[in-house]
């Protein structure tokens, strides 16, 4: 079975680009376009990560990372937050939100196959 | 990187800089809340973000600036006036003309650009937010893995590590770390399990375990340290470098390679598999974005589906006649199926008419920025307010009215909306207003422009046409006709172009670009009160609702959209002007008769025009026709089939159809007969 991941931006460019990268590397991408449908899709199709952008409509990355964890839905599944800025202050409040790690954007596919290998490994 | 994907963003920052532009307007209409701005920050934002994956700097730069005055804004409630919702309206337009030159078009205005940038760069500056304009944080992250093969200097290291249970809290996976370590060199990974309490003390939120690890790899430190990027914190973390050839012993007995640590640390994941299970089902409630959710398809497949359903249609008319044609006494059940079946194929035709169909609102909301900027150019306030713009059109339709309607909205604003101190004089408010109203009329679709300005100089257009010699000095023509001499070729020349509406384009070439549509354009003004350009045009440029009439034992189609009524002629309506002229007495003004078959080169000689049926067609220029033809046979929905490539211009014919028994029809270019007719000429 391929890994599973589930790819939450509400950017339709951002979304091609994480499905044709990282089918490209063997996984299988599943998209949502925002939050909550985000965490919808998450609940019927039971990814193994989870990357998801931050600023989205409807409910946004941090409340993504909110319900999946606060609500026991994905206690332990990774989740990579897509940021745009890597201070530290907001790589902390990626973390104390409870994701698992994040990919700086833009990002290249290196880095980005890099990151959900480390908190995901490559089943199959 | 695929280009697909690349079009697929500039296509995407079309929808998104419309966005904008919707969310700016609301904004400088006063008109918005909190989510309006949240929702330009993400639209500029997304830009930001796929201009980042494909290396487009300067629009990256641009869109960083604008982005932090929204996000200042909506953080920080600043307080967003009229003034600055002006800035945010100009830097909207440049982040289009950015996205136009990253897409390899026309270059963005480097001084437009430079002015706009540095606004936005000194409001950040006196709201305290200018420091946070650093791109430095938004370089792509490079991670150097060390895919080189230039010579490998291995070196070992020495990693102690020991996740703290918030590492799995997380969602971290030390066997997962483990991996990517093993993918950077050769790995040997021993467990400490020496903290692991008996089980009755067993604590599963807890975590127990350590490891140490032996990594030989050609990657600096820094790479090595990299793989525990996530979980800096959330672990007690040790990475060494040995030096060659000491080889310290591990001290631990317990040695395990990286399959059997899974079963030890995994005892975290399992339990975690069970908890999320029962919850899983929570959000199963149907998705709202279902309703409307969309479908991308290609225009080419959705035209190839029109161009079937079309044949489909001919085709069912062709079975009709062939049944009808048959030697069969009780017709009236397959008749019944076969009334049945064209109302199936029209209602597919329907609804593939209604997948190319697409509203107004985003060319209106171009017309905007028209609008705004030929105001600045010219000193004047405009408001533009726009009515209908849900109003579909097709997709082909709509994409070819930009230029035409941007045409005439310069006009409008350049020769139609005064100054505001004559404004004032005359007795109107400061602030003009151009009014874009879009609606459905019978089968045609129906876009106003209409401008609260002085009006057409009728004065002076008379003496411009006059001049230019398109019209005699003596002309006797009524306000309509004069006010349609704009539409003639040759009318607006050099003598009167502005350095704003004038760009060597006349009203003559919106007027083609409309009948190359299939539509028609009209103008109407009233001194002091203003202008009206009326543009009719069809609902779609695939099939169109004709009248099949007889001419010279040919049948023609004429569009019904030019067809203002028909008219039999009557004792004493018809008058004689000379051997070839004649005109009709409609309701007591005349009209100009036009003998189609003589115009077309069908018939040598006039036929009796007490005999024909006349069809009444408006001509562009304001003026009426009445076309000669010999008999009507019924009103049709026909499929448009181009002549362009298949035969020169014919004058007189717009295209071809295929009728019901297979047999080709042209269908008729009232406007171009009007124009070829001899009494044409001799009127102009």
């Amino acid at each position: 079975m391929k890994t599973k991941v589930l790819a939450i931006d509400d950017s339709r460019t951002i979304r091609s680009l994480l499905s044709e990268t990282l089918s490209e590397a063997g996984f299988e991408v599943i998209t949502a376009e925002d939050g909550q449908e985000g965490v919808e899709t998450f609940a019927k199709t039971k990814p193994d990560v989870v990357i998801t952008d931050i600023n989205m409509p409807r409910m946004d990355g941090y409340g993504v990372i909110e319900t999946l964890r606060g609500k026991k839905i994905a206690t332990r599944v990774p989740i990579l937050v897509l940021t745009t800025e890597s201070s530290a202050e907001v790589k902390a409040r990626v973390r104390g939100a409870g994701a698992t790690g994040w990919i700086g954007k833009p990002f290249d596919d290196e880095s980005l196959i890099f990151a959900i290998k480390r908190v995901a490994g490559m089943a199959g | 990187m695929s280009s697909s994907i690349q079009d697929t963003f500039f296509e995407e920052c079309e929808e998104l800089l419309e966005a904008i532009d919707e969310g700016l307007t609301a904004i400088d209409d006063g008109n918005w809340d909190g989510e309006t701005v949240n929702a330009v920050f993400r639209a500029v934002h997304s830009i930001k973000g796929g201009a980042g994956a494909f290396g487009l700097d300067k629009l990256v730069g641009f869109a960083h600036t604008f982005e932090t005055v929204f996000d200042g804004l909506r953080s920080e409630n600043q307080k967003l006036d009229g003034k600055l919702a002006q800035l945010l309206l100009r830097a909207s337009d440049n982040l289009s003309d950015l996205v136009v030159e990253a897409r390899g078009g026309k270059p963005a205005d480097p001084e437009t650009h430079g002015a706009v940038t540095n606004e936005l760069q000194a409001y950040l500056e006196a709201e305290g937010l200018g420091e946070e304009v650093d791109l430095s944080d938004f370089q792509p992250m490079v991670l150097d893995l060390g895919f080189t093969d230039d010579q490998p200097s291995q070196a070992s290291f020495l990693i102690r590590f020991r996740p703290h249970a918030t590492l799995y809290d997380s969602g971290n996976e030390p066997l997962f770390l483990f991996q990517a370590l093993a993918e950077l060199g050769e790995i040997d990974v021993t467990l400490d399990e020496s903290r692991l309490p008996k089980l009755e003390s067993f604590d599963h939120e807890e975590a127990y375990l350590s490891w140490e690890i032996r990594l030989t790899t050609d990657k600096s430190e820094a790479v090595v340290d990299s793989v525990f990027e996530f979980v800096h914190g959330l672990c007690d973390l040790e990475i060494s470098e040995e030096v060659a050839g000491s080889k310290e012993d591990p001290g631990l007995d317990t040695s395990v390679d990286a399959s059997s640590v899974k079963d030890n640390s995994s005892e975290h994941t399992k339990q975690s598999s069970n908890t999320s299970t029962p919850n899983a089902k929570a959000s199963a409630k149907p998705d709202a974005k279902a309703a409307n959710s969309t479908l991308r398809v290609d225009l080419e497949r959705v035209d190839r589906l029109i161009n079937t359903v079309g044949e489909l249609i001919i085709n069912h008319s062709m079975l009709a006649q062939q049944i009808h044609n048959l030697d069969v006494d009780d017709l009236r059940a397959v008749e019944n199926e076969l009334e049945a079946f064209k109302s199936l194929a029209r209602e597919i035709q329907e609804c593939v008419m209604a997948i190319r169909a697409q509203p107004v609102k985003p060319l209106f909301q171009r017309m905007a920025r028209i609008v705004r900027e030929a105001s600045a150019a010219t000193g004047k306030v405009t408001r533009l307010v726009t009515e209908g713009d849900a109003t579909e059109v097709d997709k082909t339709v709509i994409e070819r009215l930009t230029d035409p309607m941007t045409h005439i909205l310069r006009n409008a604003v350049d020769h139609g909306i005064e100054k505001p101190e004559a404004r004032l004089a005359a007795g109107k408010s400061e602030d003009g207003e151009i009014r874009l109203t879009a609606s459905h009329r019978s089968g045609s679709v129906s876009i106003e422009i209409r401008d609260d300005g002085a009006g057409l100089n009728r004065e002076k257009i008379r003496e411009i046409a006059v001049e230019k010699n398109l019209i005699p000095r003596d002309a006797d023509l009524s306000d309509s006709e004069i006010d349609s001499l704009l539409f003639l070729p040759g009318f607006s020349t050099a003598s009167e172009v502005s350095n704003l509406s004038g760009r060597g384009v006349g009203m003559d070439v919106v007027r083609n670009s409309v009948m190359a549509l299939g539509g028609r354009i009209t103008i109407s003004s009233t001194p002091g009160a203003g202008t009206v350009f009326t543009i009719i045009l069809p609902l779609t440029m695939a099939v169109m609702d004709g009248m099949v009439v007889s001419v010279a034992d040919q049948t023609m189609v004429v569009p019904i959209t030019s067809i203002i009524e028909t008219i039999r002629a009557t004792e004493g309506a018809v008058h004689c002007l000379g051997p070839k002229e004649n005109m009709l007495s409609v309701r007591g003004s005349f009209v100009p008769i036009f003998d189609v078959a003589q115009v077309l080169g069908l018939r040598a000689e006039s036929r009796d025009p007490l005999n024909a049926v006349f069809l009444l067609v408006e001509t562009q220029m304001g003026g009426c026709g009445a076309l000669a033809v010999d008999t009507i046979h019924d009103q049709r929905q026909v499929v448009i089939k181009s002549l362009d490539g298949v035969c020169g211009e014919t004058a007189g014919v717009a295209a071809a159809t295929i009728l019901g028994d297979g047999k080709i029809a042209m269908i008729l270019d009232p406007e171009s007969i009007l124009a070829e007719a001899p009494a044409a000429k001799a009127l102009a």
